[in-house]
């Protein structure tokens, strides 16, 4: 079977983001279907004093490890990909994400997540976000199960 | 190799491999009766309906749950002691036509945002105690049970021959099949039937699947445990938990029961449908989170699972060493936690419920069995929890790999561990003072640490050896002490001090000699000596919070009737104080865990729409914590004298046991007993012995007397109808049974004090008769 060995990732360019969360935008009508961002995006831009940041899944996978059911999955494109049919909503992947990435929307009781799909790369006007590439091997995290430390 | 992020498919156990033609096994079964049932969606947490089958007539119907049984009962336990009420008489037995084999599930069970919802209830009349036994377990089939659409499955009668019952979600049918080719132990028959019911040739599908089985040692003893299976989609087994004490396997081999099977289409986070599902996700990940970040620090739940225990016990005393004669010893150190550690296998989650991200049921996979009849196979261990190992220092194995073997064989057998290994532990002393030997344990030489004979001893178990000494020491502790004084092979007293039973049950596994709430904390409970109702050792002997017998019986009403809430609503107690959040220490309470008891709060309002508080959390206990004495009360049992402990399990039984911590009984003697350092040192060991013994059984009556006036029972330990009706149980047979029993006691002089109080002390109220005047 392939083995995706890269995943694309998404990069940020402070510098160039005005805050104006059409990233946001274009997320939301990826995973809801509405422009409504905010709660319902898997990327979000946290401004303060006009400096900005991004806070979005890196492909890490460490949630992989923790779905009971086998719902999440690395695709062959590398992505961490939830199932949305065979997830039971368990919530462990959301609480368990050191960076708190998994979201969950009011909406329905399954997460969501980065896709890396571009969509917010297409939809910022800024060119401020840009798909990379990553070796898996180098990114890539185990759920802590180590005694003692 | 990199542990973690193996793709489901990818992992291998190593496993022995079986190739079994399950289509063929099941062309054999014959459908011995079938019942449709109409799918109702669950509300709030109930499916509101319970499922009953008879085995002997071959009626299977359903039941409704009516808003009465969930304000007495609430669920789970609860509804199990409901049904049992309605339909078993003071006399029936654990193998009597009419009692039943009970599972129920409980409003909050099937959850999967909150750690630790999953857990099925069992009950029946234990063929141990005579007295109703409830026993919590993990797995699939409780929440599966439920979304199949019942929230009990109550079995009554007895088969012909071996059947298994069906409860299929996605047909809507209830079979009772016969089952003439399966295998009877557990590891293999879960295995048979999950591949054969699951619809699919996936491990989704057989994930969908949930099996309660119990094997061949069930058959030939009183120790049966109920296998509850939990497919592994990353291990490509189904593992098992177990519920263990009381003997409901053999309950269920008695009925001639091979294997309850549930089914469900397919479930979501939702299936509860819950009333308030954003406040469950609230408060199930903000424990998620916590767990994620404390356990490591603090139970270490998540790496190695209760195993953690067993440094901690040793380091304090109560670790069981050769049955319980002492708390500690140096080869404890080989089977500490890292020793199994390094025999998990660290494929995570390890929950035996979705969602359970505490995770403690651990694994070891591949492992080589080296006795009995899988000799040489490997095989997926489940666990050794805690107890199982205490079970190991116990009787003195102090290899991890002999404990894996124990572990195994009591499991695929269906036998408790702790019910099996107490009571070799007890028959191992037996054997070191010559009560027993090996002409009288035929052939067996069950000295301490022997591991090959404890094996064998299993093994002639399952195959249903009918050696004298087999048939007895397999009923348990109890029967054996009968037969070893009937014999007139020991004296009476040490045998009866030093079996470590309590209504008939095995204790389980710690010593509890230097903490008096802890003693009353195994023999005041339901069903017999287990910790599941309170665990106080730390409490009272280490950080001495508890030190009057006031206290310490608050403690005795407040922690058995929190605990019991668990079991109303299908939810274990482990993520409630096995993980604290980090300001607990600063809380007014932090024995209660007050953060955590508010997430139950908010968890039960969320699931079923009420607006209750953390006091009739409590009250919810208390109805059904009474109707379970109550009935025991009318069972035979339930009062003072049934709740006797043995004296190992409150000091020094032998001189060797005394001398080995001599410095603190002595101490004791000067510290509590008020004798000079002087004569102290001029008395002999025998002496002290006397005196210690007299006063720690006068302590013990002392808290008894306490605990019963707290929880609003007569002295004699008799709920008190008045007490029934402010719970506002107000069924008049059990009222009208409460007073004839306490006007009988009153007759015989049973409604008094059990200790005598001297000058300067006082009981714990001043008129004898208090309950009569509420």
């Amino acid at each position: 079977m392939h083995k995706a060995t890269t995943v694309k990732i998404l990069k940020f360019y402070p510098g160039k983001c005005t805050g104006c969360l059409e990233c946001e935008e274009a997320c939301s009508q990826i995973h809801f279907k509405t422009k409504e961002g905010k709660d319902k995006s898997a990327i979000r831009i946290i401004g303060k004093n006009n400096r900005y940041q991004m806070h979005v899944c890196d492909q890490r996978g460490l949630c992989l490890d923790m779905c009971p059911v086998g719902a999440l999955t690395r695709r062959k494109n590398g992505v961490v990909w939830l199932d949305k049919e065979t997830c039971v909503g368990c919530q462990a992947c959301v609480g368990f994400c050191p960076i708190d990435a998994m979201r969950k929307s009011d909406a329905r009781i399954e997460p969501f997540k980065c896709i890396s799909c571009g969509s917010c790369v297409s939809a910022c006007p800024e060119n401020a976000l840009e798909l990379v590439e990553k070796t898996i091997d180098d990114i890539k995290e185990v759920v802590y199960h180590k005694q003692g430390v | 190799m990199v542990e973690g992020q193996i793709p489901t498919e990818d992992y291998r156990t190593g496993n022995t491999k079986h190739t079994w033609d399950t289509k063929k096994m099941r062309a054999a079964h014959k459908i011995l009766v079938e019942y449709e049932f109409k799918k109702e969606d669950i509300k709030r947490g109930y499916a509101n309906r319970t499922l009953y089958v008879n085995l002997s007539t071959g009626v299977i119907k359903d039941k409704p749950v009516t808003d009465e049984m969930k304000k007495k009962f609430t669920g789970g336990r609860g509804f199990g002691l409901k049904l049992l009420w309605d339909s078993i008489k003071p006399t029936t037995r654990w193998n009597s036509e009419e009692n039943e084999l009970i599972i129920t599930t409980g409003p909050l069970c099937g959850t999967t945002q909150y750690a630790g919802s999953g857990k099925s209830l069992c009950l029946s009349i234990s063929p141990s105690t005579d007295i109703i036994c409830d026993s919590n377990v993990g797995g699939f089939f409780g929440p599966y049970l439920k979304f199949a659409g019942f929230d009990a499955i109550e079995i009554q009668g007895k088969a012909k021959e071996d059947v298994i019952i069906v409860v299929d979600g996605e047909k809507r049918k209830v079979t009772i099949e016969t089952a003439p080719d399966e295998e009877t132990d557990s590891h293999l028959l879960n295995e048979q039937l999950t591949h054969m019911y699951a619809s699919e040739d996936t491990d989704k599908s057989r994930q969908k699947v949930s099996v309660v089985s119990a094997g061949r040692g069930a058959e030939h003893s009183f120790w049966g445990c109920l296998n509850f299976s939990f497919y592994d989609i990353r291990r490509k087994v189904p593992r098992m938990k177990q519920a263990g004490r009381g003997g409901l396997g053999t309950v269920l081999r008695d009925k001639k029961i091979k294997a309850i099977v549930a089914k469900v289409e397919r479930f979501d986070g939702v299936s509860n449908n819950p009333a308030d599902p954003l406040t469950l996700v609230k408060v199930g990940t903000k424990l998620h989170q916590e767990i994620r970040d404390l356990d490591r620090y603090q139970c270490n739940m998540r790496t190695v699972g209760t195993g953690h225990l067993v440094e901690i016990m040793d380091e304090y005393d109560l670790l069981p060493i050769e049955n319980y004669r002492f708390g500690s010893f140096p080869k404890a150190s080989k089977i500490y936690s890292p020793h199994f550690y390094k025999l998990f296998t660290k494929v995570i989650p390890d929950g035996c419920w979705h969602g359970c991200t505490m995770a403690c049921a651990k694994t070891v996979d591949g492992f080589t069995v080296l006795t009995g009849p899988y000799k040489g196979q490997k095989v997926t261990v489940d666990g050794p929890e805690y107890e199982t190992i205490g079970c190991g220092s116990n009787m003195g194995l102090w290899d991890p790999l002999w404990i894996l073997e124990f572990n195994f064989y009591c499991d695929t057998y269906g036998l408790d561990t702790i019910s099996t290994g107490t009571a070799i532990a007890f028959y191992m002393e037996m054997y070191e003072y010559g009560i027993l030997n090996k002409e009288r344990c035929n052939d067996l030489e069950l000295c301490f640490s022997n591991a090959e004979a404890a094996l064998e001893f299993i093994h002639r178990i399952a195959r249903g050896n009918k050696g004298e000494f087999i048939q007895v020491a397999s009923k348990g502790v109890r029967r054996v002490k009968d037969w070893l004084i009937k014999k007139g092979w020991g004296d009476r007293q040490l045998i009866e001090d030093t079996g470590m039973e309590s209504k008939g049950l095995e204790y389980s596994e710690y010593v509890t000699k230097e903490s008096l709430a802890m003693q009353g904390g195994y023999g005041f409970t339901l069903k017999g000596p287990q910790h599941d109702e309170a665990w106080l050792i730390f409490m009272d002997m280490v950080n001495n919070a508890i030190p009057t017998f006031e206290d310490k019986a608050e403690a005795l009403h407040y922690f058995p009737m929190w605990r019991t809430w668990f079991g109303l609503n299908g939810l274990c107690k482990l993520p409630w104080n096995d993980v604290e959040p980090s300001n607990n220490a600063e809380t007014d309470e932090p024995a209660k865990v007050p953060e955590h008891v508010q997430n139950y709060v908010d968890f039960q309002n969320a699931v079923t729409g009420w607006n209750v508080d953390k006091e009739e959390l409590i009250l919810q206990s208390e109805r059904c914590y009474n109707w379970q004495r109550a009935m025991n009360v009318w069972l035979g049992k339930g009062t003072r004298k049934d709740d006797w402990i043995p004296y190992r399990s409150v000091g020094p039984v032998t001189e060797m046991e005394y001398v080995s911590r001599k410095e603190r009984y002595d101490e004791q003697l000067v510290d509590k007993l008020g004798l000079s350092e002087k004569d102290v040192e001029k008395m002999d060991t025998k002496e002290k012995m006397k005196i210690l013994y007299e006063y720690r059984r006068d302590q013990y009556q002392k808290l008894a007397d306490a605990v019963y006036y707290r929880r609003g029972w007569t002295p004699n330990g008799v709920p008190t109808p008045q007490k029934m009706k402010q719970l506002g149980m107000d069924d008049s047979k059990m009222l009208t049974m409460l007073q004839k029993k306490i006007d009988d006691d009153e007759k015989a002089g049973l409604n008094a004090w059990g200790s005598k109080y001297k000058k300067g002390e006082k009981p714990p109220g001043d008129d004898q008769r208090y309950w009569e005047t509420w």
